[in-house]
C-alpha cells in the first residue's frame, strides 16, 4: 500500500541518524553469535544454547509452505545494534533522536495514563522501562528478557526454549542464536494485574534484523494482559522481524496477549507464539496483522491441562503488496479442553490473506470442544483470500464446529450507505470495520479507535 | 426543494447487468415537486416506481439514456449518490440494507458528518498509540445522539437502539421505522419514500405517518414524493398531488381523490390505457 499513499502523508516513516553505541557486522556466523553473547555478559549455558541454535538453523530448511520467502538475504542483515549504554526509566535521559521517535509516536502520553507498565526497545534492546511500583511490590515482575537474565536467570533457565525449542522452525532457530530484547513478566499465583503491560518495538536502521524473545509466566489463579505494538520506517530495502514468544499460564491463570502489528511494508515479519496451558487455564490471543511485506503468525495453544481453554483471534489486513499469512493453532492435549479459533481478513489492492489453522485433538482427550470459524472480505478484483484449514482427530467423543466464507461489498450495500452522504471510500470502510468488529471489540477502546482509522486510510488509497 | 423530471428515460447499466442487455424501464417519466409540497406515486408492481426513487437517488445499477433530474435548478443526472444525499436528497428504502457489525449510531455519525475534511488520519508504519483526544466527547455529537434518542423513543425503536447492529436483525417494521429515524436526524429536502408503508401493520403505518407529519410540518420547505402501492397510507397524510405510473410513464395526476378511485377500482383502466 505504501506505493498508493502520498508521501506526505507517511510521517511516521521517518528514521533518524544513527548513533549507536554497537552495529555488528553484516551477516551470520559464530563470531557475531559469540560477540553478542560476549557484549551482553552472559552465562555460559546461553551462549552455548545460542551457538547450538545457529547450528540448527543453517541446517534447517526454510519453510515450504505459506508465503515466498525467497527473497530474504540473510547474508545482508544486521544481527545486532546496541542503541545506547544503558537502559533508561527516565524519559529526560533518552538519547534525542530515541526521544523523539517515541514522542512523535506518542508514547509517554499514553503511559501516563493507560498503563501498568512501559518496555520501549529500539533496534536490538531495551532503552526505557518503567513499571508502576504497586504491582512491583506484589511480586510482579515486568522487565526486558536481558534484564531477567541477569536478574532471574533460574526462572529464565527453566523456562526458556521449553515451549518453543530452537529445532522448532528456521526462524525460531534463528531468533534462539540472535535474540535480544524482549519482555519477561512474571505474575505471582493469585495477582490480577487489571491494566495492561506493553512494550513498543521500533526498528530504525536499515536492514535491520529484530529477534526479540518474550517469556511471560502467569502463575496459579493469576492475571495479565500484555500488548505490544510494532513499527519501522520506510526503506528501500527489507527489514527482517523473527520473534519468538513462549507463555506458561499456569492452573487456573489467565492471559490476554494483544499484538497489534503495523509494521512499514518493507518488513519481513516471521514470529512463532506459542502458550502452554495447565488445568483449567485459560490463554486469549489478540493477534492484529495490519503492516508487513510478509507475514507469517500462526499464535499457537497448547491444551495440556484438563479444562483448559484456548482462544485465538486473528485479524489480518492485506493491502498492496502485501502478504498476511495467519491464523492459529490449537492442540488439545487433555480432556474436557475447549477452544476457538476466530479469524477475519480483508484484502485489497491486489493484496493476499491466507488463513492457515490447525486443529489437533489426541487420542483421550475426550468431551473436547472447538469452534473454528474464518472469514474473509475481498474487495476488490485483484484481490486474494485462501484458506489452508487442518484437522487431525483422533478421538471421537469430541465436539467439533468449523465455518468459513468468503465474501465481497455489495453494489446495495455501498449504495445504501452512499444514499446517506457517505463516499465510496467512507463506505467502504465502514463496511470493513464493521467486518471485523467481533475482534476489534476485543481491544482496549483506544487501539480500536486507532485501528479503524487506519483501516480507512488503507480504503482511502486503495477504493475507487 | 423543488424537483423537476422531464422526460426521463432510464435503462438498466449493462455494466452492472452483464449478458441481461439494456432493458428500458423508465419511459419518459414527467414530474414536478415544488418545495413543502407532498406528492403520491401509486402504481402496480412493476410500473417503475421503486426505479424512479432509485434513480432519483443515483443507484449505479439504472442508466439515465434520456431527459433530466433537476433538483433546486441543477442537474443531477451525473451526481454519485452521496453527492446527491449532500444536497438534501433522502432516499427510504422499500427494502433496507443490513451492514453487520456497525451500529446504527455510526451509521448516523457518518451520515451526519458527511466529508470532514479536517480528520487526522493515522498512517503505515505508525504505532497503536491511543490518541486521548478522540477520547474525548465531542460535545456536539452528544447532543447528536440525544435527538437521535428522542426520535428513535417516538418511533418506539428499543433504548439499545442505537447501539444494534445496523438493521441485522431488524424486524420488517424496525427496518421501516429505522428508516423514518433516518430520515428526521438528517433532516433532508427532499425525501422519497419507497413503499415505506409495505410490511407495516395498522400500528406501525400510524406511528410511520404521524412521525412523516411531524417532519413536513417541522421542514416546511422540505419536499416530499411517497411511493405506494396502497392508498391507505392516504389516510392518515394529505397529499397535494397524487400521481399514478404505469409502464415506465406516469400516466395520470390528479388530486387527493383519485387515490380513492384507485382504491375503488384497482389499476388495471391505467394498464390497459398504456399499453
Amino acid at each position: 500500500m505504501a506505493d498508493a499513499i502520498p508521501v506526505t502523508d507517511y510521517k511516521y516513516g521517518f528514521s533518524k541518524p544513527e548513533n549507536y553505541v554497537f552495529k555488528s557486522k553484516k551477516g551470520l556466523d559464530v563470531g557475531v553469535v559469540e560477540e553478542i553473547s560476549s557484549m551482553k555478559g552472559e552465562p555460559e549455558w546461553m551462549r552455548d544454547l545460542r551457538i547450538k541454535a545457529l547450528g540448527i538453523f543453517e541446517k534447517k530448511k526454510m519453510p515450504s509452505w505459506g508465503a515466498d520467502l525467497s527473497s530474504i538475504n540473510f547474508d545482508d542483515i544486521y544481527y545486532y545494534i546496541k542503541p545506547t549504554d544503558n537502559q533508561k526509566s527516565d524519559w529526560r535521559d533518552l538519547p534525542k533522536e530515541i526521544k523523539d521517535t517515541y514522542d512523535a509516536i506518542g508514547i509517554p502520553e499514553a503511559e501516563r495514563n493507560l498503563l501498568a507498565g512501559v518496555t520501549a526497545q529500539y533496534e536490538s534492546e531495551a532503552v526505557y522501562h518503567s513499571f508502576q511500583k504497586k504491582w512491583e511490590d506484589m511480586g510482579v515482575i515486568f522487565c526486558d528478557m536481558d534484564t531477567a537474565l541477569r536478574k532471574y536467570p533460574d526462572i529464565v533457565k527453566s523456562y526458556f526454549g521449553r515451549s518453543i525449542p530452537a529445532a522448532d522452525n528456521k526462524f525460531a532457530a534463528l531468533n534462539s542464536a540472535v535474540w535480544s530484547g524482549g519482555s519477561f513478566i512474571y505474575v505471582p499465583p493469585g495477582i490480577k494485574v487489571d491494566i495492561p503491560l506493553q512494550a513498543y518495538f521500533r526498528i530504525n536502521a536499515a536492514n535491520m534484523g529484530q529477534f526479540e524473545r518474550t517469556l511471560i509466566i502467569v502463575d496459579e489463579g493469576a492475571y495479565v494482559h500484555y500488548v505490544e505494538g510494532c513499527t519501522a520506517p520506510v526503506y528501500s530495502t527489507d527489514s527482517l522481524h523473527a520473534a519468538v514468544v513462549e507463555i506458561f499460564v499456569k492452573k487456573g491463570a489467565r492471559c490476554r496477549y494483544t499484538t497489534i502489528q503495523n509494521w512499514s511494508n518493507n518488513v519481513y515479519n516471521l514470529v512463532t507464539k506459542r502458550a502452554f496451558v495447565e488445568e483449567d487455564g485459560v490463554m486469549e490471543w489478540v493477534d492484529g496483522n495490519l503492516g508487513s511485506k510478509i507475514t507469517m503468525k500462526y499464535p499457537s495453544c497448547y491444551l495440556v491441562g484438563r479444562g483448559a481453554r484456548g482462544e485465538i483471534l486473528s485479524l489480518a489486513l492485506a493491502g498492496s503488496g502485501q502478504c498476511q499469512d495467519a491464523g492459529g493453532k490449537l492442540m488439545f492435549l487433555a480432556p474436557d479442553t475447549s477452544g476457538e479459533i476466530i479469524s477475519k481478513s480483508v484484502s485489497v489492492g491486489s493484496g493476499r490473506t491466507s488463513y492457515r489453522g490447525l486443529v489437533k485433538i489426541i487420542k483421550n482427550a475426550e468431551r473436547v470442544k472447538c469452534n473454528v470459524r474464518c472469514d474473509a472480505l475481498v474487495i476488490d478484483e485483484k484481490s486474494r483470500s485462501d484458506t489452508y484449514p487442518t484437522m487431525e482427530v483422533a478421538e471421537d467423543n469430541v465436539q467439533i464446529g468449523h465455518e468459513a466464507s468468503v465474501s465481497r461489498i455489495g453494489e446495495e450495500q455501498l449504495f445504501y450507505l452512499m444514499s446517506r452522504g457517505l463516499t465510496e471510500v467512507e463506505a467502504t470502510s465502514l463496511i470493513v470495520n464493521g467486518f471485523i468488529e467481533p475482534i476489534v471489540k476485543e481491544l482496549p477502546l483506544e487501539y480500536a479507535v486507532e485501528l479503524n482509522r487506519l483501516i480507512n486510510l488503507s480504503m482511502e488509497g486503495s477504493v475507487g | 426543494m423543488n424537483l423537476q423530471i422531464k422526460n426521463l428515460k432510464v435503462n438498466t447499466s449493462t455494466k452492472l447487468s452483464a449478458g441481461v442487455g439494456d432493458k428500458e424501464i423508465l419511459k419518459g417519466v414527467n414530474l414536478e415537486v415544488g418545495g413543502g409540497q407532498v406528492h403520491v406515486v401509486m402504481g402496480p408492481n412493476g410500473s417503475g416506481k421503486s426505479t424512479l426513487a432509485q434513480v432519483i437517488a443515483g443507484h449505479p445499477f439504472y442508466k439515465i439514456v434520456g431527459g433530466s433530474i433537476v433538483v433546486d435548478g441543477k442537474n443531477i443526472n451525473k451526481l454519485s449518490p452521496d453527492k446527491r444525499a449532500k444536497l438534501g436528497i433522502f432516499l427510504g428504502f422499500q427494502n433496507p440494507i443490513e451492514i453487520p457489525g456497525v451500529s446504527v449510531f455510526n451509521v448516523m455519525r457518518k451520515a451526519i458528518q458527511g466529508t470532514s475534511k479536517n480528520r487526522k488520519t493515522p498512517v503505515k508504519g505508525q504505532a497503536f498509540v491511543p490518541d486521548l483526544s478522540k477520547l474525548r466527547p465531542d460535545l456536539k455529537l452528544s447532543e447528536f445522539r440525544q435527538q437521535l434518542l428522542e426520535h428513535a423513543s417516538s418511533l418506539k425503536l428499543s433504548n439499545d437502539h442505537l447501539s444494534r447492529s445496523f438493521n441485522e436483525g431488524f424486524s420488517g417494521g424496525e427496518k421501516k421505522r429505522n428508516e423514518i429515524l433516518q430520515m428526521l436526524a438528517l433532516s433532508p429536502k427532499l425525501v422519497i419514500l419507497d413503499e415505506i408503508d409495505s410490511g407495516l401493520d395498522v400500528d406501525g403505518l400510524k406511528l410511520v405517518a404521524g412521525a412523516i407529519k411531524k417532519f413536513a410540518h417541522t421542514n416546511r420547505r422540505s419536499s416530499l414524493v411517497i411511493i405506494t402501492h396502497y392508498a391507505r397510507i392516504l389516510k392518515y397524510i394529505k397529499a397535494d398531488f397524487v400521481h399514478v405510473m404505469a409502464d415506465g410513464r406516469i400516466v395520470k395526476s390528479g388530486k387527493q381523490k383519485l387515490a380513492s378511485e384507485i382504491e375503488e377500482k384497482g389499476y388495471e383502466k391505467w394498464q390497459t390505457q398504456s399499453q
